[in-house]
C-alpha cells in the first residue's frame, strides 16, 4: 500500500505540477486528505519537511522558512476567493503578504464546510467571503496569539509589550525581533487559545487595501494549472457521445469504426452515453466522430422552446402558488385609477465558462482520485462514490483552478465528475488515469441551463399616481425540485425561482408574487446571480414602465419607494449621482436607464448609457455601478467582479439564448451562442459604498441590474420597451 | 509521420498526425500547456499563438501547415512589447479565471509589435476575436494602453 502511494507521489512530483515547491504542496495536500490514517502518517513521514510547520488550525500553516500557507476551502474560479480568503486571515495574523501563498483544501466537510450551506463543502451563492469572515479572522488571530506567546515566553516579557508587523514580532524596549518562522517550533507546542480578541477594523492593514491577487502572475505566463493541463504517465483522454435529446438513452452502438482510428484504445458504454478512450484528445475526437450510436428517445424531451413558452404564457393565467402576499393586490389593481401590465420572456442560458468541462479520474478497487475545478466537493464526493461503488471517504478530490464556472460546476448530479468516474470504471478501474474532456459543443448542448421563464406583471396607480398594487406571476422550471436541495423548498416554492421578485424592497401596500412551476425534460441549474438573472429584469423594467405611466422620473419614483430601505436607496443615489442622472439629457439616439437590486445580501445600482442607431442596433457606451457589500475586503477585486458581472449580464441580455427545436438544442458553439466581445464592452465605473457591516457577496450581484438598466436606457433613447430576451430578438433591433 | 518547425525559437520535430490541429500538437505532443482549448473552431481565441509573428488560432491550423515556420507560444514570449504586456496585465490585475488570458496576451502582444500606439478602435479590431467570459475587457483595454506607454519608454 505504501509503495502504491509512493508511486502516486512520484508521478505527481514528476509531471503533475512543475517545480519542487509545487510538488511538496501536492504531497502535503494528500497528507491532509488522509489525515489520521496509517497511510497518511507513512506519507507524512516520507514527505515531511526538515522541520514541522506550525499548523494551529485547518486554515493556516507557517513554516520555519517564514512561508505562510493559507488553505482555501473555496474554489478559485476567477472571483478572487483565494486572495480574499487569504487577506482575511493574513490581516488578523499581521502576516507579510509577500510570504503568503494559498493552496486548495481537500474535500472534507468536517473541516471545510461552507457555513452557509450547513454540512456541505462547496462554493456558491456569493458566500465565500461572507461565510469565512468570522472563521478566518478567528483562525488568523489565534495563530498570531500563539506566536506572540511563544515570543513572550522566550524573551520573558509580557505579551502586551509586543508588536507585530509583516510577520515580525518586536519588543521595542529590549530591541528584540523574531520572525514568525523562527517561532514555529515553540508556538506549535502551545495550546490553541479558546477565545481571542479580534482586531478593531481601524487597525486592518490588508483588508480594504490592494493586496495583489495570488493567482495573477501564473495566469499571465501560461503556468496556471487547470484541469485540462493535468498530465500523468499512461493517462488516457476520453470524449463522451451523449444523447442529442435530453432524456435519450443508448439503444445500441457500433464502435468498430472508432476503434479503427489510430490512438483509440477502448470504446465503453456508461450511463451517460458511449465514451471513446484514446491516447490523445485528437484521437478521442476522431474516434467519437466515427462512433455510431442508436438512441432510445422514448422518454426524451421532444418539444421546442417556442411551444414551451406558449405553455408558460398560458400557465401565467392559471392559479399559482403564493410566494408573497401583502394586502390584496388583485382588488387594489381592480380598483386602480390606471393599470399597467407587461409580460417578459427569458430563454434558457448556457454558462459557457471559457474552460470546457473536464475531470481527471484515477480509479482502482479501493480509491478514487479526482482532479478537477471542483465547486461542490461534498456532493461530488458522494456522487463519485456512488458511481464508483466506493464509500465517500475513499474519494479524494484535488480542487484545481477552474477556468470559469458561473454556477455550472456546482450541480447536484455532479454530471461531468460522474461521467469521468463511470468511464474509469467501465474502462476497468485498473488505476489508469483518464481525463474526460468536453468540447465546446458538448458544453453548449449539455444542458443544466438557466431555466426559461415567463413573467407577467400588473400594477395599479391611484388618482395621485401612487403605486398601490403589484401582481407578479413567474412561470418556469424549478432548479431545486428533485435534487438534494428540494428539502429547502417551503410550501412548494423554490426560492431560487422567486428571489429578486418576492423580496422587492419597494413600499407598495398590496403585493402578490405567485409562482407556477412548469415541468420540462431539460436539465436546469443556477446561473450566475440565479433567480435575480430574470426576476430583477422583470421588476426593474416594469417599475420603469410604471414610473413612466405615473409621469415620474424613473430615478425619483424608485427613490421615493425606497425611503425605508437606506442601503438600497444609498446605492441608487450614488449611481445616479456619479452617472450625472440629473444633468442635461443625452443627445437624440442616446438614453440613460437605471436599475437597482439586492442580491446575496449586497446592494447594487447601475446606470447604463446607450446609443441606438437607425437600424435599431444597441451599443452600450457606459455603465456606472454603485455597490454596498459591507466591509470591502479587497476593493479592487470587488470592482473587478462588478466589471465582469456587468459584461456577463450584458452579453446575455443582448445576445444569449439556448433554443430547442423538436427537443434538439439549436446552438453549438460561440458562433451561434453569442457572448459579449471586446468591441461590445462598455466603459464601466464602479463606486463602493464605505461600510463597516459584515462583508456580503460580490461574485454575482453585479450581473442583475445591467439588463434592465440597458432596456430602460433603450426606452429613453427610442420610446420602445424590450420584453423579450435577448434584445437582438426584439423589435428594437430589427426595426 | 513527423513535422519540423520552430517552436519558441528551437527547431522542433513532432511525431504526430499531420492533420492534428497545432493546438493539440503543442499541448499534448510538445507538452506546452499555456495555450488553451476553448472552442475548436477559431471563435474564441483561447488558442492564439504567433505564426511568423502573426496571431493565429492554433485550434484550426493543421500541424502540417506550419512545417518550417516559426511558432511562438505564451511560454516563448521574449519581445519588449510582450514583457510590457505581461507587466501591465499584472499591474492592472487583469485576469479573473485566467483561462483565456494566454490568448489575450498573445493577441495584445501581436498588436503592439506592429502598432506601438493603438487606438481604442485598433484594440477592438485586434482583440474582438478573443472571448473572455469573465468580461475582463475594460482592464484588457487599459492594460494594452499602459503597455504601449511603457514599451515606448
Amino acid at each position: 500500500m505504501s509503495n502504491d502511494l509512493a508511486s502516486v507521489r512520484k508521478i505527481e512530483r514528476r509531471t503533475f505540477l512543475k517545480g519542487a515547491g509545487a510538488a511538496t504542496v501536492t504531497a502535503l495536500t494528500i497528507g491532509f486528505e488522509l489525515g489520521g490514517s496509517p497511510r497518511a502518517q507513512a506519507l507524512a513521514a516520507s514527505a515531511a519537511p526538515t522541520s514541522t510547520p506550525f499548523a494551529p488550525n485547518a486554515f493556516v500553516r507557517i513554516g520555519a522558512d517564514n512561508s505562510i500557507t493559507i488553505i482555501a476551502k473555496h474554489i478559485e474560479m476567477g472571483q478572487g476567493s483565494y486572495t480574499g480568503l487569504a487577506t482575511i486571515l493574513a490581516d488578523e495574523l499581521d502576516a507579510d503578504w509577500a510570504q503568503v501563498r494559498v493552496e486548495s483544501a481537500p474535500a472534507d466537510a468536517t473541516r471545510y464546510a461552507n457555513l452557509v450551506f450547513g454540512k456541505i463543502q462547496g462554493t456558491g451563492g456569493s458566500s465565500s467571503i461572507a461565510n469565512s469572515w468570522p472563521q478566518l479572522r478567528d483562525a488568523g488571530a489565534k495563530a498570531r496569539a500563539m506566536l506572540l506567546t511563544a515570543a513572550a515566553n522566550e524573551w520573558h516579557v509580557p505579551v502586551g509589550e509586543l508588536t507585530v508587523d509583516k510577520s515580525v514580532i518586536s519588543h521595542t524596549a529590549s530591541k528584540r525581533q523574531a520572525s514568525f518562522g523562527s517561532l514555529v517550533k515553540k508556538a506549535a507546542a502551545l495550546p490553541v487559545p479558546e477565545t481571542v480578541q479580534l482586531k478593531d477594523p481601524k487597525d486592518f492593514k490588508l483588508i480594504g487595501g490592494r493586496p495583489a491577487r495570488v493567482d495573477v502572475p501564473a495566469k499571465c505566463d501560461g503556468t496556471a494549472q487547470f484541469t485540462i493541463d493535468v498530465e500523468m504517465p499512461g493517462m488516457l483522454v476520453a470524449l463522451l457521445k451523449r444523447s442529442p435529446l435530453f432524456g435519450g438513452k443508448v439503444k445500441s452502438f457500433d464502435g468498430a469504426a472508432a476503434m479503427q482510428v489510430p490512438g483509440v484504445v477502448k470504446v465503453v458504454q456508461v450511463p451517460g452515453g458511449v465514451a471513446v478512450v484514446a491516447k490523445s484528445f485528437w484521437a478521442a475526437k476522431q474516434g467519437r466522430d466515427a462512433l455510431k450510436v442508436d438512441w432510445d428517445d422514448s422518454s426524451a424531451e421532444k418539444r421546442g422552446s417556442a411551444a414551451m413558452m406558449e405553455e408558460y404564457r398560458r400557465l401565467a393565467d392559471q392559479p399559482a402558488l403564493p410566494a408573497r402576499k401583502e394586502g390584496d393586490a388583485k382588488k387594489a389593481i381592480g380598483a386602480a385609477a390606471r393599470t399597467i401590465s407587461a409580460g417578459y420572456e427569458f430563454p434558457y442560458l448556457a454558462h459557457a465558462p471559457m474552460e470546457p468541462l473536464s475531470a481527471v479520474v484515477k480509479l482502482d478497487a479501493k480509491t478514487c482520485e479526482i482532479w478537477t475545478g471542483d465547486q461542490f466537493q461534498t456532493i461530488d464526493q458522494m456522487n463519485a462514490a456512488h458511481a464508483a461503488g466506493l464509500d465517500p471517504g475513499q474519494v479524494n478530490i484535488h480542487t484545481l483552478y477552474a477556468g470559469g464556472s458561473f454556477g455550472r460546476r456546482a450541480n447536484t448530479i455532479s454530471d461531468y465528475v460522474v461521467e469521468a468516474v463511470s468511464i474509469a470504471k467501465a474502462y476497468g478501474a485498473d488505476g489508469t488515469p483518464i481525463k474526460l474532456q468536453w468540447t465546446r459543443e458538448d458544453d453548449v448542448r449539455g444542458g443544466l441551463y438557466r431555466p426559461m421563464y415567463f413573467h407577467k406583471l400588473e400594477a395599479g396607480l391611484n388618482a395621485q399616481n401612487e403605486l398601490i398594487g403589484w401582481h407578479h406571476v413567474i412561470v418556469g422550471q424549478s432548479i431545486m425540485a428533485g435534487t438534494i436541495f428540494a428539502a429547502g423548498m417551503k410550501d412548494g416554492i423554490d426560492s431560487t425561482s422567486v428571489e429578486g421578485a418576492a423580496n422587492i424592497a419597494y413600499a407598495i401596500p398590496n403585493i402578490a408574487v405567485d409562482l407556477s412551476t412548469a415541468k420540462a425534460g431539460v436539465p436546469v441549474l443556477w446561473w450566475r446571480v440565479v433567480g435575480s438573472s430574470h426576476t430583477v429584469f422583470a421588476v426593474e423594467a416594469f417599475i420603469d414602465e410604471v414610473a413612466h405611466a405615473a409621469g415620474a422620473d424613473p430615478y425619483t419614483f424608485r427613490r421615493k419607494l425606497l425611503e425605508h430601505e437606506p442601503r438600497m436607496k444609498a446605492v441608487l443615489e450614488l449611481a445616479a449621482d456619479k452617472a450625472g442622472w440629473t444633468s442635461a439629457p443625452l443627445p437624440k439616439g442616446r438614453g440613460r436607464g437605471i436599475a437597482v437590486c439586492e442580491a446575496f445580501n449586497s446592494f447594487v445600482a447601475q446606470v447604463a448609457e446607450v446609443s441606438v442607431d437607425d437600424a435599431g442596433r444597441i451599443k452600450v457606451d457606459r455603465v456606472v455601478c454603485a455597490v454596498d457589500c459591507g466591509t470591502a475586503v479587497n476593493p479592487d477585486i470587488i470592482k473587478a467582479q462588478m466589471e465582469g458581472g456587468i459584461g456577463f449580464g450584458l452579453g446575455a441580455a443582448l445576445y444569449g439564448a439556448i433554443t430547442l427545436k423538436d427537443g434538439r438544442v439549436e446552438q453549438s458553439n460561440f458562433n451561434d451562442y453569442r457572448v459579449l466581445r471586446m468591441n461590445e464592452a462598455p466603459k464601466v465605473e464602479v463606486y463602493i459604498v464605505p461600510s463597516t457591516e459584515k462583508p456580503t457577496g460580490v461574485g454575482e450581484p453585479g450581473v442583475a441590474p445591467v439588463g434592465p438598466a440597458v432596456a430602460n436606457a433603450v426606452f429613453a433613447a427610442t420610446g420602445k420597451r424590450v420584453y423579450v430576451f435577448p434584445f437582438v430578438k426584439s423589435e428594437i433591433a430589427r426595426s | 509521420m513527423s513535422t519540423t518547425f520552430f517552436l519558441n525559437g528551437k527547431s522542433t520535430e513532432l511525431d504526430a498526425d499531420p492533420n492534428m490541429p497545432l493546438l493539440w500538437a503543442i499541448r499534448e505532443v510538445a507538452g506546452l500547456h499555456g495555450t488553451k482549448f476553448g472552442c475548436g473552431m477559431a471563435m474564441c481565441g483561447a488558442c492564439t499563438v504567433h505564426l511568423d509573428g502573426q496571431p493565429i488560432r492554433s485550434c484550426v491550423m493543421p500541424l502540417s501547415s506550419v512545417a518550417g515556420r516559426k511558432i511562438t507560444t505564451i511560454e516563448g514570449l521574449q519581445s519588449k512589447q510582450a514583457k510590457a504586456v505581461q507587466a501591465a496585465w499584472i499591474d492592472l490585475q487583469v485576469p479573473q479565471c485566467g483561462y483565456c488570458q494566454s490568448g489575450q496576451i498573445m493577441a495584445a502582444t501581436a498588436l503592439l509589435e506592429k502598432n506601438s500606439a493603438p487606438s481604442d478602435a485598433d484594440i477592438d479590431g485586434a482583440m474582438s476575436g478573443n472571448i473572455c467570459r469573465c468580461a475582463t475587457y475594460p482592464r484588457i483595454r487599459a492594460a494594452i494602453h499602459a503597455a504601449a506607454q511603457s514599451a515606448k519608454a
